[in-house]
C-alpha cells in the first residue's frame, strides 16, 4: 500500500471513531434527557392528582354547609364558581411547556385555595356546623388533601430544577436544543395559599 | 443525582429550623416527659409491631417548633428517617409538639388508602387529645399508637424474604466470576501465595446501598426508605 492510502484510511478511520463517540455520547445525553423529563411527568401527574381530588370534595362539603339554612350564600357561590373554572380548565401535557398556560392553571387554583379558606373562616361562626361530625370529617380531608398539594408541588419544583439545570448546563445545553427541550415553570408561592386554610378550635 | 440534590437541600435546611432528628428509637421523647419505663415499653411495643408487620410506626414528642409550620416539619421528620420500608412506604410519624399544644399523624403513601386523613384526625379528636387536655401524655400516646395500629394492623404480614438482607445468588455468581477473571489475568509470579486467600481479601462487598439511615447500636430503630406524601392530620389541644 501506498503511504497516501495509509494516512488516509487513517484520517478516516479517526473520523469515524469521533462520530461513534460523538453520536454515543449524545445517545446517552438524550436518554439521560428523556428520563429526567419524564420524572417531571410523573411528579407533574402527581400534582393534578391532588387537585383533582380538592376538585372532588368540594361538591361534598358544599353540600353539607348548604344545609344550615342562613349559611353566607355568597362565599358558597365564590367556591362553586372558582371549581367550575378550574374544571373547565383543559389540561395536556402541553402545560408544562407553555409558560403562560401553566400560569393560568396556577391562578385558577390559587383562586380555588383562597375561596375554599374563605368558606373554612366563615364556619367559625356556625358552631352547629363546626361540630357536625360529617363536616368535621370532610374538614380534615380538605386539609389533608391542601397538605399534600403542597408537598406534590414542593417535589414538582424539585424536579423541574434538576430538568432547568440539565438542559441549561453545557454539553447537555447543545443536545438538549437539537432534540428540542425547553425550559420548564416553576410552581411560584402565591402567599396566603401556600399553608393549608386553617382553622383553629 | 436526584437524591444527593434532595439531600442537600434537607441538610441545608435543617439550618434554618428546628432541629430534624436522626431518629434511633421508635418512641422519641425530647421533652422528658415520659418516664424511662414508659419510653421503654413504648419502644418495645413499636419494636415487635414492626417485626410482625414491616410496618414502622415511630413516635416523637418535641418542646417547641418555634413557629416552624407543623406539617412541613413532620414531614421532614419523615423523610429523612425514612419511615417505613421503601416497597411499601408503610411508615407513620407520631408528632407531637407539646408546648404548642399541636400533634400530627404524618402517613406514608403506602399507607394512606388504610389510614386517610379523616380517620386520622378522628384518632386525634376522640383517641388523643382528651388525654392530652388532662396532661396524660403517656395515656394519650399509647392510646394513639393503639387507635393507629388497630386502622392498619392487618394491611400488611411480615415477610422473610425481606428480612435475609444478603447478597442475591445471582449478585455471588457474578462477583466470583469476576474474580475468577481478574484471577486469570494475574502474571503467574503474581500468583504466589493465591492460596493466602486474597479471594476474601476485602472481604467488604455487599456492605454498600442497604437500608436507610443509620442503625445505631443494637436492635435500634432504622429506617427502610419509605416515603411521604403529605397525608394524614393535625391537631391541636
Amino acid at each position: 500500500m501506498k503511504k497516501g492510502t495509509i494516512i488516509g484510511l487513517s484520517i478516516a478511520g479517526i473520523i469515524i471513531l469521533l462520530l461513534v463517540i460523538l453520536i454515543s455520547w449524545g445517545i446517552s445525553t438524550y436518554n439521560n434527557l428523556v428520563t429526567i423529563n419524564e420524572e417531571v411527568n410523573q411528579s407533574w401527574s402527581q400534582v393534578e392528582n391532588q387537585y383533582q381530588r380538592r376538585a372532588d370534595l368540594i361538591p361534598n362539603l358544599v353540600n353539607t354547609v348548604k344545609g344550615y339554612a342562613d349559611f353566607e350564600r355568597g362565599v358558597l357561590t365564590d367556591v362553586t364558581e372558582a371549581r367550575a373554572k378550574v374544571s373547565q380548565f383543559n389540561i395536556t401535557p402541553e402545560v408544562l411547556n407553555d409558560p403562560q398556560a401553566f400560569q393560568k392553571f396556577e391562578q385558577l387554583q390559587g383562586n380555588l385555595s383562597s375561596a375554599l379558606s374563605r368558606l373554612l373562616v366563615t364556619v367559625e361562626n356556625y358552631p352547629n356546623l363546626k361540630a357536625n361530625e360529617n363536616f368535621l370529617q370532610l374538614q380534615a380531608q380538605l386539609e389533608g388533601t391542601e397538605n399534600r398539594i403542597s408537598v406534590e408541588r414542593r417535589k414538582f419544583n424539585l424536579t423541574v430544577q434538576n430538568y432547568n439545570t440539565t438542559i441549561k448546563r453545557f454539553p447537555s445545553a447543545f443536545f438538549a436544543g437539537i432534540f428540542g427541550f425547553r425550559e420548564k415553570s416553576y410552581f411560584k408561592s402565591i402567599p396566603g395559599s401556600e399553608a393549608p386554610p386553617k382553622v383553629e378550635f | 443525582m436526584f437524591y444527593l440534590f434532595l439531600f442537600l437541600i434537607f441538610y441545608s435546611s435543617s439550618f434554618a429550623q428546628p432541629e430534624l432528628p436522626q431518629l434511633s428509637n421508635w418512641a422519641n421523647d425530647y421533652t422528658s416527659t415520659l418516664s424511662p419505663q414508659e419510653l421503654q415499653q413504648l419502644n418495645f411495643r413499636l419494636k415487635s409491631y414492626e417485626d410482625t408487620t414491616t410496618n414502622q410506626l415511630v413516635s416523637l414528642m418535641i418542646a417547641s417548633l418555634d413557629g416552624y409550620p407543623l406539617e412541613e416539619y413532620s414531614f421532614e421528620v419523615a423523610e429523612r428517617n425514612k419511615i417505613g420500608t421503601k416497597e411499601k412506604s408503610n411508615g407513620v410519624l407520631f408528632l407531637v409538639v407539646k408546648n404548642d399544644k399541636k400533634m400530627r399523624i404524618e402517613v406514608g403513601y403506602g399507607l394512606e388508602g388504610v389510614l386517610p386523613d379523616a380517620l386520622s384526625s378522628s384518632i386525634i379528636r376522640n383517641e388523643i387529645t382528651p388525654y392530652f387536655r388532662k396532661n396524660e401524655y403517656y395515656a394519650g400516646i399509647t392510646s394513639g399508637i393503639n387507635a393507629i395500629i388497630a386502622a392498619i394492623g392487618s394491611e400488611y404480614k411480615s415477610d422473610f424474604k425481606e428480612k435475609s438482607n444478603g447478597i442475591s445468588i445471582s449478585g455471588i455468581i457474578i462477583l466470583l466470576l469476576i474474580i475468577f477473571i481478574i484471577i486469570s489475568f494475574i502474571p503467574k509470579s503474581g500468583r504466589i501465595g493465591r492460596s493466602g486467600g486474597y479471594i476474601y481479601h476485602g472481604g467488604s462487598w455487599g456492605s454498600g446501598g442497604f437500608g436507610g439511615g443509620s442503625s445505631s447500636g443494637f436492635g435500634g430503630f432504622s429506617g427502610g426508605g419509605g416515603s411521604f406524601g403529605g397525608g394524614g392530620s393535625s391537631g391541636s389541644w
